[in-house]
């Protein structure tokens, strides 16, 4: 999959310096010299870059400008980088945000201060929040 | 510690550096984008005179000349915090913390949202967003999309995708709600139309000119708005037609379109289905000015800037000792009304500097006569009374130092 403009009536032909690989969820794909996270995985096909914490529902790029936070994945195990300004390097180990256990899902139990919710959660076992 | 530092490597920071590197001042520019040029690079329209305005060849001129005169730009690098210290302000950044005698935040703005059922789908995303993608990375964002939001900035991004061969079906409203509100109502919309008419070739601007530019004239044009849109190089442009959700599971399947009355109601039982893999939300744009906010800046709400502005002067000082603002922050206008700000507010810490003001006093008049004539000339204008707006702000100032 290539999603490329590769010529452009005013900007001209693409001209990208060599391309090399990374990898997404173990899966490798191709980048160009001066790509981000999410333009290498945009022109490789891949639009869901997470899946939301809780709800575990597909995101991908919004602003692609770094102000949405929307794109963040994990980067060679460094968690909550934005994938639209993070450039990618050969043999980057990028992975997609995944579903994590929710400490609170019942809205009437939801702790309302910080001493409630040390209280509530120290209650819960295998909770991995705190 | 460092002369100055400049928060943002777009138009305005990079015009900011090269006025301060040319009195010989130590700057540091940093920006968190890999590249220098902020939102300039994506750019990509012609000009009423026929010539194309090519971000990425305005963004090379102005590092070209910022990098003849040995000037420190470094890319990569968030700023999250700044405070405010005895002679200057400590700057925290990802890549460790600076220290300046002068700031100048020139973090130009950021899309506002226009929310619509089902826009957390993978394939939705800001018009900006596709600008990104298709001028600087050069990737296609889709196959098939569709707008919502029809503004200055959507039409001329639209005619960006358009160019680089990536299929739009057509602009219409995003469904009006608590959030959209004149984004979805057809009467503003139809407004700001107007008012980009000139821009457009043969079609629409023979659309435009059959419209009287008064308030009857748009009610009429909203009233009678053609049922097929009316075509923007090509693509139709709807005003009485809203995006009301966009459908699909694991990425976006396609939008639900519906007809609506001049308000912006919708019209029962007049929904569509429209197939297509990609959506660009429109909301507008407005200044990103949460830096100045965390120093303690003092702002001021003026509409025709496009949100909540750092109140500043002429000269694009700030009541904060040492803290300058240029471009966007200061409210939402094209990128060469940016690049003149810059010049002018670099020249403006250079002043201060050099403490022998008088010697400047040509130069910095020369520098806010441009910002001026630059303004008057622009081809685009993001709101109709910027120059009320302007005014608003400095008399802020005024009021803030008396």
């Amino acid at each position: 999959m290539n999603n490329r403009i590769m010529n452009h009536p005013v900007l001209g032909k693409l001209e990208k310096e060599a391309a090399f690989t990374f990898t997404f969820d173990g899966k490798e794909y191709q980048s160009y010299e001066g790509d981000t996270i999410a333009s290498a995985l945009l022109a490789g096909g891949v639009r869901t870059l997470r899946v939301h914490e809780n709800s575990a529902s597909p995101r991908g790029i919004y602003c692609n400008i770094g102000h949405c936070m929307e794109c963040r994945v994990t980067v060679n195990d460094t968690p909550s980088v934005r994938a639209c300004l993070t450039e990618v390097k050969p043999d980057m180990v990028v992975e997609s945000g995944k579903p994590k256990a929710a400490p609170f899902t019942d809205r009437e139990n939801m702790p309302h201060t910080y001493t409630e919710f040390e209280q509530k959660s120290k209650r819960k076992a295998g909770n991995n929040h705190v | 510690m460092s002369d100055v530092v400049i928060i943002g490597a777009g138009p305005a920071g990079l015009a900011a550096a090269i006025s301060c590197r040319q009195w010989n001042l130590d700057v540091t520019v940093i920006d968190e984008f890999p590249k220098p040029g902020g939102r300039l690079l994506g750019q990509l329209h012609q000009e009423p005179d026929g010539q194309w305005w090519n971000g990425i060849e305005e963004t090379k001129k102005l590092l070209d000349h910022a990098t003849s005169l040995y000037t420190d730009i470094q890319c990569g690098v968030s700023c999250y915090n700044i405070e405010k210290t005895e002679n200057g302000f400590t700057v925290h950044t990802n890549k460790g913390t600076f220290h300046t005698k002068n700031l100048l935040i020139a973090t130009g703005a950021a899309e506002s949202a226009a929310p619509i059922p089902g826009w957390t789908l993978p394939g939705v995303m800001s018009i900006g967003a596709a600008q990104v993608m298709t001028n600087v990375h050069r990737v296609r964002v889709g196959n098939k999309g569709i707008v919502a939001g029809v503004n200055v900035l959507s039409a001329a991004i639209a005619r960006e995708l358009q160019l680089a061969g990536v299929e739009l079906h057509s602009m219409a409203l995003p469904a009006k709600n608590a959030v959209t509100k004149e984004h979805g109502d057809p009467q503003s919309v139809m407004d700001g139309l107007i008012r980009i008419a000139h821009l457009a070739p043969s079609a629409f601007l023979r659309f435009g000119s059959k419209f009287a530019k008064s308030t009857w004239g748009r009610n009429m044009a909203v009233k009678f708005y053609p049922k097929r849109g009316v075509k923007m190089w090509g693509m139709p442009i709807h005003v009485r037609k809203a995006i009301v959700s966009i459908n699909g599971t694991e990425k976006v399947e396609s939008v639900t379109i519906c007809d609506v009355k001049p308000n912006g109601e919708p019209i029962p039982k007049s929904e569509k289905t429209v197939d297509v893999d990609f959506v660009c939300i429109a909301g507008g744009l407005y200044p990103l000015a949460e830096l100045a906010a965390v120093i303690g800046c003092p702002f001021q709400y003026v509409e025709e800037l496009g949100g909540h502005v750092p109140i500043h002067n002429e000269q694009m000082k700030t009541p904060v000792d040492g803290l300058f603002v240029a471009g966007n922050i200061t409210g939402i206008e094209s990128s060469k009304v940016a690049m003149a700000q810059g010049e002018l507010a670099g020249l403006s810490i250079v002043q201060q500097m050099i403490r022998d003001s008088t010697s400047m006093d040509e130069q910095m008049r020369a520098a806010r006569n441009k910002v001026n004539t630059v303004r008057e000339n622009a081809s685009i204008q993001f709101h109709p009374n910027i120059a009320e707006g302007r005014e608003k702000i400095v008399s802020a100032f005024s009021k803030q130092q008396a």
